[in-house]
Order: structure tokens, then sequence, then C-alpha cells
């Protein structure tokens, strides 16, 4: 595999190979950023793969309380799933469990389109018929009696089949602590791009998955060519001088705003340096055959 | 663009109906046409070349000069467009309006947005009894859209709407909302007696105190809700004066709960 040198940091040509998902959007609010960030957060607790968690999810962007249908700080949440039906399961629950149960929250739709999933119009029945609808202004909402006074949502959110999952990029570094500079620095110029998350921990992954095992019934297991420790062992994709490897994994509501992420990803990869963070920067797919998006990372050079 | 303009020669000498004459219903007809549609409610024929004079533009947009009080049915069953009336129009204006824009920039008589689910409609003078109410035999009163009286309202305005939004900026008479089956009415001013009389569901926000409000709503206490800054938000875009009552927080009545039981009553802390 040929390799371009970019500010001391070798880019593999390769590419990230990624699917086409369901996805929605909400705005969460509150009295203060803080109590809103919680409720987001908790909301996409427990939301890195689709393959345990039924959906990947995380926070988009913070909005000011100018930017808000309630005049309050909010925080844009994205969710995706592989089908609509799980995606409305799991938007529901959290939001019933995680947003609702949050002191002063409300929650409103988060994008715009023509296929809806239910939000207000599943929870309202927590009201136990003293719910409340609203309309105006071509907006729809359920007013639902909680103990610290109303919580409010909007009947439904939009939904889209044009997000795509599985965006990724594959970080190597001398030492495990450079390796985890570069990915931060990533991520954080990650988080500034609209419409796309990191769902994992901190954006962050390091435990890269290849599909199938040597086991019955576990769908997938550990990367082993990307190992460190295994590099003797196997047929090894690292290079002698990797110690360590992470992997930030990109939703995007759009195939643009994937792309988008990754590149911002890789020029605050390069920015870092090989000195303070990562010497190589690779990216996952399955050969090409099985997810429709390809990201050539020699497209996405800074 | 310029639009139809219809000035009215002098007072007709009958009820005229004009429920003819919006965006639709002229789209495509030529001058001659139009005049000769017939307005009369009575037994005497008259053509709307008889009583107004005609000045032909496009018809997606309509305006009314030099109006007068027994002008009835203007803007009926509107399905877009804009008619603006300048002087006072008479009984059912606006009913059935599905979409569009209609501006009376005098006062308007009883059952004004009657029926109405769509569209603005705005009365920079007063309306009469029954704004927004159930025409005869109907089970609901207005289903959508807003309604702007820059002025005072008659008795039971927003008389069983079911949806849509009705802000009076003046006093409103007595029973204003009664028998509401949902929707919103805001009124700024004064309500006289009894507000939201056999209310069942719906929302009723009054500026001041109301003449005399019925026992059988309850007083729930004083909120500071997010729905109101939501109404808020929307109703800041028609009406400043509407929108600064919800700045504070506001008590609230449940009821009536002589019926249902399920509206609210938001009066001034």
């Amino acid at each position: 595999m040929r390799a371009v040198t970019v500010g001391g940091v070798r880019i593999d040509d390769t590419f990230a190979e990624a699917f086409g998902m369901r996805a929605t959007a909400v705005i969460v609010t509150a009295d203060s950023i803080r109590w809103a960030r919680q409720a987001a957060l908790t909301m996409t607790g427990f939301a890195t793969s689709v393959i345990g968690c039924g959906c990947e999810g995380g926070m988009d962007a913070e909005l000011t309380a100018t930017q808000t249908a309630d005049r309050r700080p909010g925080v844009r949440v994205l969710l995706f799933a592989v089908s609509t039906s799980e995606l409305q399961k799991q938007l529901q629950t959290r939001v019933a469990q995680c947003v609702l149960t949050s002191p002063g929250s409300a929650c409103y739709a988060g994008l715009e389109g023509e296929e809806t999933l239910r939000l207000g119009n599943a929870l309202r029945y927590f009201g136990d018929g003293w719910q409340i609808s609203k309309r105006f202004g071509g907006k729809h909402y359920w007013r639902i009696p909680v103990m610290d006074g109303e919580f409010v949502c909007e009947a439904t959110t939009g939904l889209t089949k044009e997000a795509v999952g599985g965006g990724n990029l594959l970080i190597m570094g001398r030492t495990a602590r450079a390796t985890l500079a570069a990915a931060e620095a990533a991520t954080a110029a990650i988080v500034k791009v609209p419409g796309a998350i990191t769902p994992f921990p901190g954006g962050i992954v390091r435990s890269g998955s290849k599909v199938g095992s040597k086991y019955k019934g576990v769908p997938a297991s550990t990367n082993h060519a990307f190992c460190p420790t295994l590099r003797g062992a196997v047929d090894t994709a690292l290079d002698p001088d990797t110690a360590c490897v992470l992997e930030i994994v990109i939703d995007g509501l759009t195939s643009e705003a994937v792309a988008a992420a990754m590149a911002a990803g890789i020029a605050a990869v390069v920015k870092l340096g090989p000195r303070r963070g990562a010497v190589r920067v690779s990216a996952g797919n399955y050969g090409g055959k099985l997810g429709p998006h390809h990201y050539h990372l020699r497209d996405l050079l800074p | 663009m310029n639009p139809v303009v219809l000035t009215l020669r002098g007072r007709p000498d009958q009820r005229l109906d004009l429920a003819p004459l919006v965006p639709h219903r002229l789209a495509g007809m030529t001058a001659a046409e139009i005049e000769r549609i017939e307005l009369q409610t009575t037994r005497r024929r008259v053509l709307l070349g008889d009583v107004f004079h005609l000045r032909m533009g496009d018809a997606a947009q309509i305006r009314i000069e030099a109006s007068c009080d027994n002008l009835d049915r203007i803007g009926h069953q509107m399905t877009g467009g804009e008619i603006v009336v300048d002087g006072d129009a008479g009984a059912w204006v606006g009913r059935l309006m599905t979409a569009g824009r209609l501006t009376i920039r005098g006062s308007a008589g009883p059952w004004a947005a009657s029926g109405m689910s769509g569209g603005t409609f705005e009365i920079f003078g007063s309306v009469g009894d029954r704004l927004g109410g159930p025409g005869p035999g109907e089970v609901a009163g207005m289903r959508g859209g807003v309604v702007l009286v820059r002025g005072l309202a008659g008795e039971r305005a927003g008389d069983r709407i079911r949806r849509g939004t009705i802000v009076v900026e003046g006093d409103a008479g007595a029973y204003a909302g009664s028998r509401m089956i949902a929707g919103t009415l805001v009124v700024v001013g004064r309500a006289g007696r009894l507000p939201g009389y056999l209310m069942r569901r719906g929302t009723i926000v009054l500026g001041k105190e109301a003449a005399e409000l019925s026992p059988t709503f309850i007083d729930c206490g004083v909120h500071d809700l997010i729905a109101a800054r939501l109404i808020a938000g929307f109703i800041g875009g028609y009406s400043a004066r509407a929108e600064r009552l919800f700045r504070r927080p506001l008590r609230r009545f449940a009821g009536d709960m002589a019926t249902l039981g399920r509206g609210e009553i938001f009066s001034r802390a």
C-alpha cells in the first residue's frame, strides 16, 4: 500500500467504507446549558455502536438561547440506526427515560423531513389524560404535566434515509500517549463539523473490530491485524514503529458531513505532527464490497 | 403585481353577498365577467358592476375600497392570495377560509372567521359577536389559522373553536372562549363576565382580571411555563402587546369543571 507523507504523518492510500443508515435529530433544552448537556449526555449514553446498543448517538452542537424555540440553551442530538423501526424505538425510549426525566428539560424536532418519527406523540401518554396538545405556527407540541411543571415535547421529528454510518480514521502512533493526543485533536476538530458525530467514548475507540470470530455466534471480534501486542504472531497491518492504534468512528446526516468530518480529523492530526502526535493515519474497510460509501483518504488531505 | 380593485360607489340599499369575490373564484375571469357577478341577497338583482367601480389586475390580490358594514361574507372559503378591505365589513367575514391573508382596515360584524381553518385574518377595528364561532348546526367553530383583532370583540369570542389562535388586543365581551373545544384565545384587554364558560379544552390568556370568573375554574397557582414562551414566540410575530403578557409568570385556572375541565385560563399573577 502506497502512502503519502503530509507534515511528517504517513497517510495510507486506502479508504473508509461506510453504510447507509436512518437518522434523526432532536434539540434538548433546559434552564441552563449544564442541564441541557446532562440530558443529552444521558440520552446518548450506551449509544456507541449499533452492534450492541441498538443505535449510535451523540451531541452534534450546542445551541445558544437565541437559536432554540423556547429561548433557552440547548443541545442538538443525533441518533443513527439500521432501520426506521429500531430508530423509532430507540428515540422513544431514550427521550422518555433520559430527557423527560431530566429537570427543566424540553425536547424539540432537530431535523426537518418529509418522513417523521413519533416524539411527543409517543410520550404524551405519560400525561395520563392530563396532557395538553398545542398547535401553532405549523408546529405541534405536547405539554405533559410533571413534578417540576410541564415537559414540553414536539409531536414529531424528522427522519432521514440519507445518513451514513461508519466513516472512520485509524490513528497510529509510537506511544499510547502521543496517539491519544492525536486522536483527541481529531475529535476536537470533528465536533465542529455540523451534522456529524463520533459516537464512541469521547469520540475514540480503542477496540476496533473485524466482522466475525472463531467462536460461533459472535458477530464481531478484535481486529487482530491492528493489535500491537500480536504484531509478531499474526499477519499484522502495523509498522515496526507503531505501539498504539486508536480509531475514530464518524456518523453523519449526509455523506458530505462524514467526508468533511474525516477531512477535519486528518487535518488536526497532521497539524499536531508526528513528534507530539501520530505517525500514520489509515482507515478501515471490508474490501469495498459491503458498504456503498467509500471515503478515500487521498481525497481528504489538508 | 396590481390588485383587482373594487371601489364601492355608495352604500347599497340591501345587504350584499360578496362570497364570489375571492381570488380563486375570480382567477381567469375577464372584467366583463366580474362585473356580471350577482351579489344580491333579496329578490332585486344587483350586479357587481352596478355597485362597484372595477379596476382589473391580478386576482391573487383583491382590494375592496370605500367598504361599508352591509357587505357580508367577504373572503368566504378563501383558499389563498390576499384580500384587503378599506373600511368596514358585514357579517360572516372570512368564513371557512383555509389559507391566504384577509385584512379588514375597519370593523367587522358577527361571526367573523367562523369555521376558518387556516390563513391569517386581521381586523384593525372591532368585531361583532361570536368571533370564530360555528355556523348553525355545526359542531365546531374555527379549526385553524390566526385571527388578530386590534380593537374590541363582542360576546362569545372564540365560541366552540377547535384549533387555531385568536388574539384580541382590546376588550372582549361576555363569555369569551365559551364552549371552547381546544385552541388558543388571548384577550389583552379586559374580558367580560364568565370567560371560558363551559370550555372543554384549550387555552385562554387574559391580560386583565376578568369582570367575573366562574367558580367552576380552579386556581392551580402561579407558573412560569415553557409552553407560554413558545406561544409568546409565535404570537410575537403578530402582536407585541399580546407577547408582553407571556413575559411574566401567569396564574393558571383549570376548568370549566362544569364540563370536561381540561381547559385553562391564564391571568396575571
